[in-house]
């Protein structure tokens, strides 16, 4: 057998293509729902980050601290095989999705805070002096000044957090690189793996070159 | 007798470092005062406390309109009443003049946005800056800029104006349009007071000016006592080198 019959097997990769575009369908799923999750927990997190009481400042930052230092695959072990002992089964698809959303929330949140603090103290202060209260000078001032500088960086993210989805496929989610080793085995053939890379690549290299288009224009911002 | 602004005992410290010595001082309703002195002498410090964009001690106390301006609800109402022009402009690069003029009172006084528009362009040209309502603050110089800026602190329909060197960030050539403005606004009766540097300014148009150095009050009068023939040596000092250059 040669390399082309053995990586790049066209008629394996046509028999096993829908069950990779079953297993894509999730990881998109997953991914997508996940990045609006972390999104919202990382705002979150910024804004109590910078301007909760301090205790609650403090207990942020250990948050924010503990999630991007933990690695991802051990979190998912944790949620999927060790919660069920404190009493809380979560599916595979939910546990996976926790687990990127607390990592990737604490990532945001750290993108978030850079991109507040990069507005100008004058903004906060004209807000002020014209009496607009905490909640309108975020919203109308800040958030929108804060969202140009933050957009490269969140977007590196993001695709960090759909190309972390693979290893949701330990705790047996049936994401594209699950479907991709189980049709590997199936036909006893590793083409069904070089065809999942390619849709990877397909999904994400779009984006990669959207946040280098960004970067060039904006000048500067990086993410993870 | 306590004035529309009365500030009494407002000391600031930065640190260990004393900004302000227990400065008291009583300004009236429509009085345009003009407050000089050199760099680090607190008098950007004192206008940011009136509507407390810096803390004080406590202790310490500063009234507008008979309001405390203290930390909670009344401090909204406070900077209601109090509009402020800053030395960089501050203006919201985000939005068009126009909408920048609009904000504060859509947001903080539930103006309809119809109704924001028609003031917006009102006070646009009263500043002279009605072709530009449209573009980004960016486009602007830095002498439109500042007109603006102060078309949205009047947006708000304040009692008092604080300016905070208006003129210093600008080029030579546009401090003129900018102190036009000034002083049509002195001429209908608004509370001013006005950190500046500009002593043609303070003459003509200031009805008090304050000498301030070293976080305390030097000396106060009429623009001919302190411009003209002040008291202090440190006053003389002071003028005789803004003067003489």
């Amino acid at each position: 057998m040669d390399i082309v019959d053995t990586f790049f097997n066209t008629e394996v990769l046509l028999r096993t293509w829908p069950m990779l575009i079953k297993g894509l369908w999730i990881t998109l799923q997953l991914g997508v729902l996940s990045i609006i999750a972390g999104l919202a927990l990382g705002l979150l997190l910024a804004l109590m980050r910078l301007y909760a009481v301090t205790p609650v400042q403090w207990l942020t930052r250990v948050y924010i601290d503990i999630f991007r230092s933990i690695p991802l695959l051990v979190l998912l072990i944790v949620v999927y095989y060790a919660l069920p002992f404190l009493g809380l089964r979560l599916s595979p698809f939910a546990s996976a999705m926790t687990a990127l959303t607390m990592v990737s929330g604490a990532y945001a949140a750290e993108i978030f805070r850079a991109g507040i603090q990069a507005v100008p103290q004058g903004q906060f202060e004209a807000s002020a002096a014209l009496g607009m209260n905490y909640r309108r000078t975020m919203a109308d001032v800040i958030l929108p000044q804060a969202v140009k500088i933050v957009i490269p960086p969140l977007t590196n993210n993001s695709i960090n957090v759909i190309k972390d989805t693979a290893l949701a496929s330990v705790v047996a989610m049936p994401d594209l690189l699950k479907q991709a080793t189980q049709a590997q085995a199936l036909a006893a053939n590793p083409s069904p793996l070089i065809g999942a890379a390619i849709i990877y690549v397909a999904i994400l290299r779009p984006l990669v070159a959207y946040v280098s288009r960004l970067e060039r224009r904006f000048g500067g911002g990086s993410g993870r | 007798m306590r004035g529309f602004i009365s500030i009494r005992d407002l000391r600031k410290y930065y640190g260990s470092f004393q900004a302000l010595k227990g400065i008291d001082l009583d300004i009236d309703k429509g009085e345009v005062v003009c407050v000089i002195g050199p760099s680090g002498s607190g008098k950007s410090t004192l206008i940011r406390c009136i509507n407390r964009l810096e803390d004080f001690s406590a202790g310490s106390e500063i009234r507008v309109d008979n309001i405390p301006v203290k930390a909670g609800r009344s401090l909204a109402k406070v900077r209601a009443e109090v509009g402020m022009v800053f030395q960089n402009f501050n203006l919201f690069p985000h939005l068009s003049v126009r909408e920048n003029v609009m904000l504060a009172p859509r947001r903080v006084r539930g103006t309809s946005r119809a109704e924001a528009g028609v003031q917006a362009d009102r006070l646009l040209a009263r500043v002279g800056i009605s072709e530009q309502a449209d573009k980004h603050p960016s486009q602007l110089s830095g002498g439109q800029q500042q007109r603006v800026a102060i078309a949205r602190a009047l947006a708000m329909e304040p009692q008092v104006m604080l300016f905070d060197e208006p003129t210093s960030a600008l080029d030579p050539e546009m401090v003129g349009e900018v102190l036009d403005v000034m002083r049509d606004l002195a001429s209908t009766g608004v509370t001013m007071v006005v950190v500046t540097h500009e002593m043609g300014f303070a003459r003509q148009v200031a009805d008090r000016v304050i000498f301030m150095d070293g976080g305390e009050i030097i000396e106060s009068g009429s623009p001919e006592q302190v411009l003209s023939a002040p008291q202090e040596l440190r006053t003389q000092s002071f003028l005789s080198a803004v003067l003489n250059h």
